[in-house]
């Protein structure tokens, strides 16, 4: 499995956010994303989910599911995590792994992953922002797909969590997975290739010399 | 089958909870429809006579209360998002939102209105018509409003565009719903003309609904 972008270009708002963009991920490998804020890492990730459409350029999944677009293999985690307030953890958890048609039903293996199981029965709305983060990191342990699209993921999480996080991308690229990650500092991903945005970024201290 | 189950079966969970929208919906079309003879006095057959025109407009306007958090609500906490990445047509996702809404929403209305019916001295056949069209009726009042839901995702104050945007389209089920309940109540037209005119605009909104409002919500994701 490999996912190509070829000159990928996007638009926001008639602004030209990023264009040019190529990268090439196989199957176990990941890519990290890095640029500064604005520079578009969280557009790539929607474009490539199909979010967002594509103003230029292409993108090809070689050794996918033909029938089936590549954000339906897709698992994207955003900065939102898609939690009903009124539902408990478990019902939440059941609720995606439902929707995106999971072999089983039984939701307590993943959340014992992320270390929720005791809070199963608890509505959603009293988790802290880390369990929240947590909840919907379960949702990519509850149903297997092939991509991980990870937008900041570690946001919000402690040290333990991230640890385990980086547990579970490791676990999924030696299972032949690929993971585009869009991140400010290191994640632990080691010796994944970088991709950077900012291609032509506007140093601080010149624009303060212009003040 | 087993995504749109999904759907269905949370959908109602969060209606039935806390802060869902199907008590709502109910106690609003009571509160309303029990204001109407306390308005106009004892006047029993005047009562009677646009008692099925009260109950419809308080149906109508208690299905659009809780209908702008339809979409708003999963557009703002990132569930739209994952439910594009998802394998089910969107169009049979906002199908179901529909069938769900209008399970917990317009179905506890058509029950409530036999209830309300006796407020407004209307009797057992007459009642027995009104909830006939209600229960046909209402479905097109939400898949009407889904279109208008779609279109106000995006905006702060969705709830109002929904209704300048839907009332309108729903005037033709409003005419027919009426019409149908006074044939049975006063004649002289028979029921089944009108009756049979509310099948079809249901029936059409039913399809046309979906389509349009999942092309509403790709349009705004951009």
């Amino acid at each position: 499995m490999r996912l190509s972008a070829f000159d990928l270009a996007c638009r926001r708002g008639g602004r030209e956010v990023f264009s040019g963009i190529s990268f090439s991920v196989a199957g176990g490998e990941g890519l990290m994303v890095a640029g500064r804020n604005g520079a578009g890492k969280s557009s790539l990730l929607r474009m490539v989910a199909g979010l967002l459409r594509i103003a230029g350029g292409r993108l090809a999944l070689e050794g996918g599911d033909s029938e089936l677009t590549v954000g339906e293999q897709a698992h994207y985690l955003g900065h939102q995590d898609a939690l009903k307030p009124s539902l408990s953890v478990g019902e939440n958890l059941r609720f995606w792994s439902g929707f995106f048609g999971a072999d089983s039903a039984d939701v307590g293996g993943p959340l014992a992953a992320v270390g929720l199981d005791s809070l199963a029965d608890l509505p959603a709305a009293y988790l802290s922002a880390g369990q929240r983060r947590r909840l919907s990191i379960a949702r990519l342990l509850a149903v297997k797909r092939p991509i991980w699209l990870l937008d900041e993921p570690t946001s919000a999480l402690d040290t333990a969590a991230q640890e385990r996080l980086r547990d579970f991308m490791r676990v999924h690229l030696a299972g032949g997975g690929l993971i585009l990650a869009a991140t400010h500092g290191p994640i632990g991903l080691d010796g994944a290739p970088e991709l950077r945005l900012d291609h032509t970024p506007t140093p601080l201290d010149e624009i303060v010399d212009q003040q | 089958m087993t995504a749109l189950a999904a759907v269905l079966v949370r959908d109602m969970r969060i209606a039935v909870r806390v802060g869902g929208g199907a008590l709502m919906g109910v106690l609003f079309f009571l509160v309303v429809a029990t204001l109407v003879p306390f308005a106009l006095g004892p006047d029993l057959a005047l009562l009677q006579r646009i008692g099925p025109a009260i109950l419809w407009l308080a149906a109508l306007l208690a299905s659009l209360l809780a209908l702008d958090r339809l979409f708003a609500a999963d557009h703002e906490d990132g569930s739209l998002d994952l439910i594009l990445t998802g394998r089910a047509p969107l169009e049979l996702v906002v199908l179901v939102k529909g069938i769900a809404h209008w399970l917990t929403t317009g179905v506890p209305l058509v029950i409530a209105s036999p209830l309300i019916g006796l407020m407004l001295n209307l009797d057992a056949r007459a009642a027995g018509a009104l909830v006939l069209t209600l229960l046909v009726g209402t479905p097109a009042l939400t898949f009407i409003g889904l279109i208008g839901a779609a279109l106000a995702v995006t905006l702060r104050r969705g709830g109002l565009l929904l209704a300048v945007l839907v009332l309108p389209l729903a005037v033709p089920v409003l005419i027919f719903g009426v019409a149908a309940a006074n044939a049975a109540v006063t004649g002289p037209v028979p029921f089944g003309t009108p009756f049979t005119i509310l099948c079809a605009l249901t029936l059409a909104s039913l399809v046309v609904g979906p389509f349009a409002a999942a092309a509403a919500l790709r349009q705004e994701m951009e």
